[in-house]
């Protein structure tokens, strides 16, 4: 039997390498300190991602010298680095780092024993989202999906003697295993009918099994119900989004601004690899019942629909974000369902935008529940007369989740309205694009009301503040680092652009 | 220079934003100052641009044309033509007006008022300097943002109310806008195979088919109606007005109004002409509506500023009627009268913010007998009146002479029924007038009254001078509307003649009939040649 070793290339994995040896680190200080380390725990945690993040830059900007092979495909083609790993890892690295740098208040106050395995847990859900995002086979992706949410399931119930926070973590457990339970009997059918796991290698083959039986039926249809139900649960996509806001609510605000970020791209990510790269022959109305297309743009018919009429009635701010990151994901599901070459490229824009606009709003929720111990919209009032950066950048946040121009929300937002009337102006059988697009713009004006009544609250009461914000300098930082994202990306968005424009290509969607 | 200046007009206010920042928030004198002298230069500068602009040049002037994003065709283009030049001038003179007005009713959060006053200045210029639908649309939406905080934070007491009402309106309206550009992006991509955004290139070389010129003349066109607002999208208006601050009611009756015209006439018109043909009717009927039903409902208020604010619809309604008269009279009055109705009604707001300031009330029976207490206030509120009436050798005569012109061309009915808008205004306004201004003093309150200081007088000084120039000598402004508007009519003759000549219905049924009878077919080809 000739049977010849895969290829490793550890120069693949430079970065998760680190992040692994960086994780046990923090974990291993925390304990040799004695426990006794307040920030600097925290300032430690904050080198594992960002030296990965300075490592991807540098390569992308070909400041990295060509002998150091990071991009292309390693360990048997098991894990590959193309340009949609590279884009949607600084994603990861960034939520982290921004995560992290929320979190010094908390770990200050509440966790004061085991700050090392809140921030090694981090560093570990991280981790194990790159993994995700290189992974270039099914199993890969499984396990790069599992190593992101267990150690979630523990960062969300951190809080041990808060009711709510064991809550969020039990719930999370429980749906958490229930859908990667799903979505790997789901994996089991698509291999069951392609016989590989590899994407491409299964996308090859699920195309000779369609030409050569036209109808897959049942099998096939089962199988794409499980996998959309179980990355519907990672991404909190209607009807299997019950969990965010109780989940959001009682876990650490850091942590559920993570679970929104970087949580949700991680689904994304393995949306996209599934049914934009595997199942792309299944797609567009002449394969019904087959079809996914549809499917995923009623499901994200029903998140822009439910996410924004829903956080309209919120008094709790995290419970508000949760169904505005619930509506965002809809926003981004139109992307998704756009084969063509702008498709998947807004999809990444609009993630990138939504990160730094998404944990700037969670990072300044979670400075004002430091200090004050609360999450209610109420306690917001008057907050301009006493803070007023706080309510500035607080505020243009939620303008760029809006979207707003010039912040970069608006650019995200543009970009995925123009891919699905790209795809609908040409042709015709996609037509059904419109009624996405004209949802999604009907409900944008829904969500600009519950977003503007925070800013209400902070600018046009007249009652006296109770609260006054000081700012911590990793917290301060957050809300810097993610005001530049959104005001820099908005205007001068020109080299994120070209560097999504190749994402479509590696789904196979156009040849560049 | 002459680059530059588009730039420096646009975005010379922002310096201002910059500088108001770091001023500290108590300093309200020198934050007022600053933010008085950074308005009076952005108005020396667009005077300057006057100067510079050329009255017999065709096309766009002082054009800038540098790439911004360009994967996505998207460029900073900018330029000016003699329509936007007086909306300029219009924007750069109201902004300066009425931060000096907010010098004493303006109390609390001094800084973020001029700051948002500033901002608000650069949306509007950009707005009007746009010349690539992108940067149009983003100017168009970062306007709503400094607006959503004038009226929301320093408005009345219905203030939050309205507000919201006013932001959640202009959104509906602007999200349809950007579906439409996002297709014209695609449809002139599929056309030319490059992504571009560029207004001139689109209006130039897109061909549109009659059904996607429908479709998109409905999005952007409900887009700019809601803004003007034409009827049935009013009512958002008498709220934001109202509960406005002075300043506030001025820049939104002065200009943001005119924003909606504006984007009829720059981009509706021009790039679906063929639409704006079938469309026609039912906007002149919609601004006739707009015309008799703003002057009724004024007639009635009780508010002086719900009165302005009513009237305002009123005179929009004359706008939208001259431009869809579509001759050259109706669209060169439109557009004097847009300049008109942001002097007189940006006025008559002025005036009665002044009363307010002195009384803390606007409604009519309040008062009585005001010009025996305050003379020079009486006499200037009266030129305003009457120019918003449309007196001849005040300014509004020579809007609504001409618009009434060009409908009368167009149609006697729309001419008719326009006219008596007119007469209407007439009474609303002079009947607010008499029991505002004459009879005795009933109310012992009115009598310790001071009359107009200094500040007030500079204020009201220009606009009277503009009012008196507009309607004696308006020979200026039509030698520099005159090659813009000439363009807009020539189009618009261009499409009603191809509509004319191959009318698409006959065209549709040649088509069905030849299919079914070939000899029935040629019968109808004949009568047609014939």
């Amino acid at each position: 039997m000739d049977f010849t070793l895969p290829q490793y290339d550890p120069f693949r994995m430079l970065p998760e390498i680190f992040m692994l040896l960086w994780a046990l680190w923090v974990f291993t200080y925390d304990l040799i300190t004695k426990r006794q380390k307040e920030a600097a725990v925290g300032y430690m945690a904050l080198i594992g991602p960002a030296v990965p993040l300075l490592f991807i830059v540098f390569y992308l900007t070909g400041l990295l010298p060509e002998s150091w092979r990071y991009g292309g495909s390693g360990f048997g083609a098991m894990f590959f680095n193309d340009t949609t790993a590279m884009f949607f890892k600084i994603v990861f690295l960034g939520a982290a780092i921004m995560a992290i740098g929320s979190s010094f208040g908390i770990t200050k106050q509440k966790i004061v024993n085991h700050r090392g395995e809140f921030y090694g847990l981090l560093l570990f859900s991280t981790l194990g989202m790159m993994f995700l995002a290189s992974s270039n086979e099914l199993l890969t992706l499984y396990i790069g999906l599992e190593l992101t949410t267990i150690p979630l399931f523990v960062l969300a119930a951190f809080f041990k003697d808060d009711k709510l926070s064991v809550e969020a973590g039990v719930k999370y457990f429980v749906i958490g295993a229930f859908s990667s339970a799903l979505l790997l009997y789901g994996m089991s059918f698509l291999y069951g009918l392609s016989g590989t796991t590899g994407l491409v290698q299964m996308k090859m083959n699920m195309a000779v099994v369609f030409l050569s039986y036209r109808d897959i039926g049942v099998i096939l249809l089962g199988g794409i119900v499980l996998l959309v139900a179980g990355v519907g649960f990672k991404l909190a996509l209607p009807p299997f989004h019950q969990w965010a806001p109780d989940v959001y609510e009682g876990s650490p605000t850091p942590i559920a601004a993570f679970l929104s970020v970087g949580s949700k791209a991680a689904g994304l990510v393995a949306f996209g690899k599934i049914f934009v790269n595997g199942l792309m022959a299944f797609f567009g109305p002449e394969q019904a019942p087959n079809d996914w297309g549809m499917l995923v743009g009623l499901l994200a018919i029903l998140a822009m629909v439910i996410g924004n009429v829903v956080a309209i009635r919120q008094t709790n701010i995290k419970r508000m974000l949760a169904y505005s990151s619930i509506a965002q994901a809809g926003y981004i599901m139109i992307g998704m369902v756009v084969l063509n070459e702008h498709g998947m490229a807004s999809v990444a824009y609009y993630i990138f935008a939504y990160m730094f606009a998404n944990m700037g709003a969670f990072a300044a929720v979670a400075i004002f529940e430091d200090q004050t111990g609360s999450c209610q919209i109420e306690d917001y009032k008057g907050l301009a007369k006493t803070s007023p950066v706080f309510a500035v950048s607080l505020s243009l946040f939620l303008l760029s989740l809006v979207g707003i121009p010039p912040l970069a929300g608006f650019l995200a937002k543009y970009k995925v309205f123009a891919a699905a009337i790209s795809m609908a102006t040409v042709d015709p059988s996609a037509s059904w694009l419109y009624w996405l697009v004209g949802v999604g713009v009907l409900t944008a004006v829904f969500s600009l009301f519950y977003y503007a009544n925070v800013m209400r609250l902070m600018f046009f009461s007249n009652e006296e503040p109770r609260h006054k914000i000081t700012y911590s300098v990793p917290a301060l930082c957050v809300l810097l680092l993610g005001l530049a994202g959104i005001v820099v990306f908005g205007i001068y968005a020109e080299p994120i652009l070209k560097l999504v424009r190749t994402i479509p290509a590696d789904f196979g969607l156009y040849i560049p | 220079m002459e680059k530059e200046i588009l730039t420096l007009v646009t975005f010379f206010p922002l310096v201002g934003v910059v500088l108001l920042t770091i001023l500290p928030r108590d300093r309200h004198d020198s934050i007022k100052g600053f933010a008085l002298i950074i308005s009076f230069v952005t108005f020396l500068f667009s005077t300057w641009l006057y100067y510079m602009f050329d009255p017999l040049g065709n096309g766009m002037q002082m054009e800038v044309n540098i790439p911004w994003i360009t994967s996505l065709g998207i460029s900073y283009h900018m330029g000016v033509d003699g329509i936007s030049l007086l909306l300029i001038m219009l924007t750069t003179i109201l902004t300066f007006l009425s931060i000096l007005a907010s010098w004493n009713s303006i109390k609390t959060g001094v800084k973020g008022y001029y700051i948002s006053m500033l901002l608000l200045e650069t949306g509007m210029i950009g707005v009007f300097c746009a010349l690539d639908l992108f940067m149009f649309y983003v100017f168009w939406e970062v306007m709503l943002v400094p607006m959503y905080f004038i009226i929301g934070l320093w408005g009345g007491p219905r203030k939050i109310y309205a507000a919201i009402k006013f932001v959640l309106f202009t959104m509906f309206g602007s999200l349809l806008m950007l579906v439409g550009i996002i297709y014209i992006l695609f449809e002139y991509q599929k056309y030319s195979g490059v992504f571009s955004f560029d207004m001139l290139k689109i209006i130039g070389e897109l061909p549109l088919s009659y059904q996607a010129q429908l479709w998109l003349f409905g999005a952007f066109a409900l887009a700019f109606a809601i803004k003007v607002p034409l009827f049935p999208f009013h009512t958002w208006l008498p709220d934001a007005h109202v509960q406005a601050p002075t300043a506030g009611s001025v820049i939104l009756a002065g200009v943001l109004l005119k924003m909606g015209t504006y984007g009829f006439i720059r981009i509706c018109l021009p790039l679906f002409p063929d639409a704006t043909i079938t469309y026609l009717p039912y906007i002149c009927i919609l601004s006739l509506i707009a015309i008799i039903y703003g002057a009724l409902v004024a007639m009635v208020q009780r508010d002086v500023k719900s009165l302005v604010a009513f009237s305002s619809v009123s005179h929009m309604g004359f706008v939208m009627l001259g431009m869809f008269a579509l001759n050259t009279q109706g669209i060169q009055g439109s557009i004097i009268q847009m300049i008109n109705h942001g002097i007189s009604t940006g006025g008559l707001f002025l005036l009665v913010g002044m009363l307010y300031e002195r009384r803390h009330t606007r409604l009519i029976e309040d008062f009585g007998g005001i010009a025996r207490v305050m003379p020079a206030y009486a006499a200037f509120f009266m030129i305003i009146t009457l120019s918003s009436i449309g007196l001849p050798f005040t300014n509004g005569f020579v809007g609504e002479f001409l618009i009434l012109l060009g409908a009368f061309h167009k149609n006697n009915v729309y001419g008719i029924i326009g006219a008596t808008g007119v007469v209407f205004a007439a009474c609303y306004m002079l009947w607010m007038y008499q029991r505002v201004f004459f009879g005795k003093v009933t109310n012992d309150e009115n009598k310790k009254l001071l009359d107009l200081s200094w500040r007030e007088k500079v204020i009201l000084v220009p606009l009277v001078l503009l009012v008196f120039w507009i309607g004696v000598y308006p020979k200026p402004l039509f030698e520099i509307l005159k090659p813009s508007v000439n363009l807009v009519v020539e189009q618009m003759e261009r499409a009603e003649a191809v509509r004319l000549d191959d009318d698409y219905r006959v065209e549709e049924k040649l088509t069905t009939v030849e299919v079914g009878n070939n000899e029935l077919s040629f019968d109808t080809e004949e009568q047609s040649d014939e």
